[in-house]
């Protein structure tokens, strides 16, 4: 059964997502991150498809996607880095990137593949709903995968549902209208819109993602939801560390 | 066949709206309301006004009685050179700012390459007094001087895009991400027929005057609405969108797109789109783009920087698919030395954009009494410095 999926039966509060680039620092460094996290004990892994013009990123993300790059990073390559992760791993991973670099590799090649070598969900974020529906979910449900969409506080009420309805792993919500980049607390705006979420008791879990980067922020989210996603707090450390197994494990349990 | 959008957003194959949910509300807004504002009678009328009192339209189509005895045709010049700040980019800014106020926005932000775009944006700001930020390659910025400069004049903040290869890509990239975090209030102006839909189909609509002032004007002069060709350079398209538009469909009408071959399209140094691109998503749409064979896109190179974008326009891409419209390429040198050719022959100093327009003129092969119109979309005051440069006149 699909790891998510699995996951999100047995546990439905407090999950820790973290996400991180794939080849970056260094083009090597995919696999033991990997492991340093699941050690530290988070719940799901969400590696980077690094990609040339990340729009919906900020400049943290940003900076990582252009290092991976210069790095060598490719999907081919992460893939293979992916297969190499479930060798000593095995917590949920999900692959989370822009679409054009999945066009040109052929989507059900890719999630094919992401598929065999042990992927179990997708995020996609300039991947349009209404597209999803008519071209890949198929693709991606008999691939046994989970796709993954955003919601924004400015996403209307009649949208979440159809977007609850299209989902069937768990609901990415983005915390500000914003690019992602860490942020040090919430407004009681946010708060309010997390609360809405909440009382709208969704399908599919949720999970609160952009500005969680600490404990306060991360205990905020889980309040409302199953959760939090750190991205650019992670990203950050990543890159000034010097002992990534030390400096993960304190991390994720400043966050906890 | 059909030319037009579709009610999806899709030219044939190329289009869509592929945007992160973040810009959903924005782009939705736009498109259950662009077709129904841009139609109602009012907008209609200050529009047109604004075109004629304040941009100075219908702009000329000047007969080219020396370059017509050069190349042994009946050349014509679509003046959009004579457009207030000096290129068609105004037809479009004028008709977004309406556009905005009619959604309420209060700010505005653009992306530019040459900085007609931007200059055509804070302009209109300015006169409708809104707040605008511009957001420019650094590398641009360099070449491009005296439209930065003016651009500060007119009161707008110009922000340098620091990513990348510095130059249109990246400021577009930080537009959208400017309004990714300002969903609200801030309205962005797109500068060509790029960008989710409704963006392309809007773009080409404002741009559109300048096709339907070509069929009038010829039809005065000649008798005749229809030229035997249009020409004009594409960088992301619009001034070539605004010049064929109204010939689409008339197929005796021969369109010709001129892309800048930088370079050459062997080089590696181009921004030759439909040579060396393949399908693909940027900027929110699907269309030819240049990348590499693992989807990263290609930095494009091209001396100028109106022209200097990894991609073209869904509709201009599908005008290619359907061979619609022919395309072609010139280089670095070419464009330079036919603006100085047209400076000579004419006294009309191009943009260099424009100058890829003309370098086309002497690959051609007309019949004495073809009808040849080229779209002449800026002047030459902007790239003084690259003339200079150039040095070869
Ligand atoms: C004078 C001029 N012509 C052409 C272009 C290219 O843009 P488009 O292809 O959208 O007309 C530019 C862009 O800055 C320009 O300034």
């Amino acid at each position: 059964m699909n790891r998510i999926k699995e996951l999100f039966k047995s546990k439905r509060k407090s999950l820790l997502s973290v996400y991180y680039t794939a080849g970056f620092p260094t083009l090597t460094a995919t696999i033991p991150i990997a492991q340093h996290l699941e050690k530290a004990g988070v719940d799901i892994i969400e590696i980077g498809i690094p990609f040339s013009d990340p729009i919906a990123d900020g400049p943290t993300i940003q900076e990582s996607n252009k290092i991976a790059l210069d790095n060598g990073m490719n999907l081919h390559l992460l893939l293979e880095q992916v297969r190499g992760i479930r060798k000593c791993v095995s917590l949920p991973i999900i692959l989370m990137g822009y679409l054009n670099p999945v066009l040109q590799f052929g989507f059900e090649k890719f999630v094919k593949e992401a598929a065999r070598v042990g992927v179990d969900g997708l995020i996609l974020p300039d991947l349009p709903v209404d597209e999803y529906l008519l071209m890949y979910k198929k693709i991606v449900d008999e691939n046994e995968l989970t796709n993954t969409f955003l919601i924004s506080p400015t996403t209307s009420e009649k949208r979440i549902r159809k977007i609850d309805a299209a989902s069937n792993g768990f609901i990415y919500a983005v915390s500000s209208s914003s690019t992602t980049g860490a942020q040090q607390g919430f407004s009681t705006e946010q708060e309010s819109y997390f609360k809405r979420l909440q009382d709208m008791k969704l399908e599919n879990p949720f999970l609160i993602g952009f500005g969680v980067s600490n404990h306060e922020t991360f205990a905020a989210v889980s309040k409302y939801s199953s959760g939090g996603i750190v991205g650019s707090a992670f990203i950050n450390l990543l890159k000034n560390s010097t002992d990534l197994d030390s400096d993960i494990t304190r991390f994720i349990k400043g966050l906890r | 066949m059909t030319y037009a959008v579709d009610e999806k957003g899709y030219y044939g194959q190329f289009g869509g709206a592929y945007i992160p949910e973040m810009l959903y509300p924005n782009i939705e807004e736009l498109r259950l309301n662009y077709l129904k504002i841009i139609q109602e009678d009012g907008f209609i009328a200050e529009f047109d006004q604004l075109l004629k009192d304040f941009v100075g339209r219908p702009t000329p189509l000047y007969f080219a009685k020396r370059m017509s005895e050069r190349y042994k045709a009946k050349i014509y010049l679509k003046r959009e050179d004579l457009c207030h700040t000096g290129a068609h980019k105004i037809n479009n800014t004028i008709g977004q700012i309406l556009l905005a106020q009619r959604l309420g926005k209060r700010k505005i932000i653009a992306e530019t390459g040459a900085g007609q775009h931007g200059v055509a944006t804070a302009t209109v700001c300015a006169l409708m007094g809104m707040e605008c930020i511009v957001y420019m390659g650094k590398h641009d910025m360099e070449r491009q001087k005296p439209n930065v400069e003016r651009m500060r004049i007119l009161g707008t903040k110009v922000v340098p895009a620091l990513s990348g290869s510095m130059t249109l890509k990246d400021a577009t990239n930080q537009a959208m991400r400017h309004w990714i975090n300002h969903p609200t209030d801030t309205h962005y102006i797109i500068g060509s027929v790029v960008g989710p839909h409704p963006y392309p189909d809007m773009v080409a609509r404002f741009q559109s005057v300048i096709s339907e002032e070509i069929r009038n004007q010829l039809n005065e002069e000649i008798g005749n609405p229809f030229p035997d060709y249009v020409i004009a350079c594409v960088g992301g398209g619009s001034n070539a969108a605004g010049a064929f538009y109204h010939f689409l469909n008339d197929e005796h009408v021969q369109l010709i797109g001129v892309e800048a071959g930088g370079k050459g399209v062997d080089t590696g140094k181009s921004a030759a789109t439909t040579v060396l691109g393949k399908v693909g998503i940027l900027h929110g749409s699907k269309s030819l783009l240049m990348q590499t064979a693992d989807g990263q896109v290609v930095e494009p190179y091209s001396i100028s920087a109106g022209l200097d974008y990894p991609g073209i326009g869904p509709m201009h891409a599908h005008l290619f698919e359907t061979g619609r419209v022919q395309f072609l390429n010139v280089t670095d040198d070419e464009a330079m030395n036919a603006g100085i050719e047209l400076s000579r022959t004419e006294g009309i100093i191009p943009a260099i954009e424009t100058a890829h327009a003309i370098a086309v003129l002497s690959k051609m092969d007309f019949a004495p009494d073809d009808v040849v119109v080229i779209n002449l979309s800026g002047r030459g005051d902007k790239d003084l410095e690259t003339y200079i440069k150039w040095g070869k006149y």
